[in-house]
């Protein structure tokens, strides 16, 4: 019974943990960090500006109807500010809002034009309003939906019977197929990377064949050496191959003019 | 002693019937191995032996069953079944057990009560599946009440873009794809699916409230 009356609270992201983060907005707060001796400001998690809008509104204690869209500006503005302060990434309709919000706020500002009729003047307030109500809808239809699926979960059908998995019919739509073809891709993709990676020779191989190499022909041109590698992984092996002979005094490097080919000979 | 033969008897005569049963079974299994399935009626004796069958067929759909289906499958009335139906409903709903017949997304189904869900989940062990996020769950109410609708118009009443939000809901099959809009860009439309009338516990679109009963009075806050 206790998660039905759950259902009723907005609470939808952390249930149970810590809920630094409140879902569908809530007053910032500072609250004390327990790690450092900092005091963390906790914000409500916004989805969009016009839930933050709404939030403002309530948390100014305006009429929807009434809006003072100076101090509404001012607020949200200050939000956006905090927000990038805190290096919170801001959506680019937040940004559009704002940009709304200072119009509005200038076209308030205005002195009313003296030769139209007083009925006639549209409060240009109104087209968001309407849609902040829209909304609003909206939003409580979210949350009613959320209660619903919330009960939901908690009803159970019965177990498969054997005759289910004989049912041949599924039902594919667009994106299924697409997605499936996805899938194909990205498997194609990898099978391919898998087959380079079986051919990559190993250390000790590079090492054999480098020393073969010297030992065979007497000497060895770096730069033809290293012309062999087929990926990168192989020119690193090669490089350190050469480096790892050198070191053991199996070859010695000689270059006969400055920036001249360097080459590898046994040592004697 | 006396205990021993009744109990016997009694072993005896279960034997027996269970027999009997198997020979009907046979016989019946026997008969339609020779008559085209289709054709043959289903001569239903009484009211209660309606029921029955429709309970049995309720139970083993893998899917809410629709009445009509039902009606299809027994070559039978469909008000009739509908009438069943209803009257089987009340019948065993009233029993107050842990199971509930419900109309869900068109169709019957039997379900556990939501109150024994903890010891349901105990017993199956299973988790409770990932949740919607908030994005995802206006998104879906704007999809569900405007439909068919088109992203852009999904955008002008959300105020904010949303694009993973609408894949989510795909993935999920909560919404499909309803058809283009025949304005400039052809955009795609979107509606929701059976499956969203299935994981919302809906029996149909029209059971979903009127949005203006959202049209909250919080919005004078004063």
């Amino acid at each position: 019974m206790d998660e039905i009356s759950e259902a009723t609270e907005p609470k939808l992201a952390n249930d149970g943990g810590p809920a630094t983060i409140n879902v569908a907005g809530s007053t910032p707060e500072l609250v004390p960090d327990h790690t450092t001796d900092d005091l963390k400001i906790v914000m409500g998690e916004f989805e969009g500006p016009l839930d933050l809008l709404l939030h403002l509104i309530r948390q100014e204690q305006v009429s929807i109807y009434d809006i003072p869209v100076a101090r509404i500006t001012d607020q949200y503005l200050r939000y956006l500010h905090l927000m990038q302060e805190l290096d919170i990434a801001v959506a680019g309709d937040f940004l559009v809002m704002a940009a709304t919000l200072i119009e509005l706020k200038t076209r308030m500002l205005l002195p009313r034009d003296p030769f139209a009729a007083a009925e006639e003047e549209e409060d240009p307030r109104k087209d968001l309003v309407d849609q902040l109500l829209e909304y609003q809808k909206y939003k409580a239809a979210a949350q009613m939906l959320w209660s619903r699926a919330v009960v939901e979960r908690a009803v159970f059908k019965r177990a498969e019977i054997e005759t289910d998995k004989n049912n041949p019919e599924v039902v594919v739509g667009v994106f299924d197929l697409f997605k499936v073809f996805q899938e194909i891709l990205a498997r194609h993709k990898e099978e391919v990377l898998l087959e380079i990676e079986r051919e990559e020779i190993s250390m000790a191989e590079m090492l054999e064949t480098l020393r073969n190499m010297v030992m065979s022909s007497g000497e060895v041109n770096l730069r033809t050496f290293f012309e062999r590698a087929r990926s990168r992984r192989e020119l690193v092996l090669a490089f350190l191959s050469v480096l790892e002979l050198v070191r053991t005094t199996q070859i010695t490097l000689i270059q006969q003019e400055t920036f001249g080919d360097i080459l590898a000979r046994v040592s004697s | 002693m006396n205990e021993a033969a009744t109990s016997k008897e009694r072993e005896a005569s279960e034997i027996e019937e269970v027999d009997d049963l198997a020979s009907s079974v046979e016989e019946s299994l026997a008969e339609t191995d020779h008559e085209e399935i289709d054709a043959r009626p289903y001569a239903l004796q009484s009211e209660s032996e309606r029921k029955a069958v429709v309970e049995a067929l309720i139970y083993v759909s893998d899917e809410p069953l629709s009445a009509k289906s039902i009606a299809e499958v027994l070559k039978d009335d469909q008000e009739t079944i509908e009438a069943a139906v209803v009257s089987l409903a009340e019948e065993f709903n009233r029993r107050a057990g842990g199971l509930q017949l419900r109309e869900v997304a068109g169709g019957w189904q039997f379900a556990t009560r939501p109150e024994y869900h903890e010891h349901v989940r105990a017993f199956l062990k299973s988790r409770p599946s990932a949740k919607l996020s908030l994005a995802s769950l206006e998104t879906l109410a704007v999809i569900a009440y405007k439909q068919p609708i088109t992203v852009p118009e999904i955008l002008d009443i959300r105020g904010v873009q949303s694009p993973s939000s609408i894949k989510t809901l795909l993935d999920k099959k909560l919404i499909v794809a309803k058809g283009r809009k025949e304005t400039v860009g052809r955009p795609m439309m979107y509606g929701t699916s059976k499956e969203f009338l299935i994981q919302f516990g809906l029996k149909d679109l029209s059971e979903l409230p009127s949005i203006e009963d959202f049209q909250d009075l919080a919005g004078n806050v004063v």
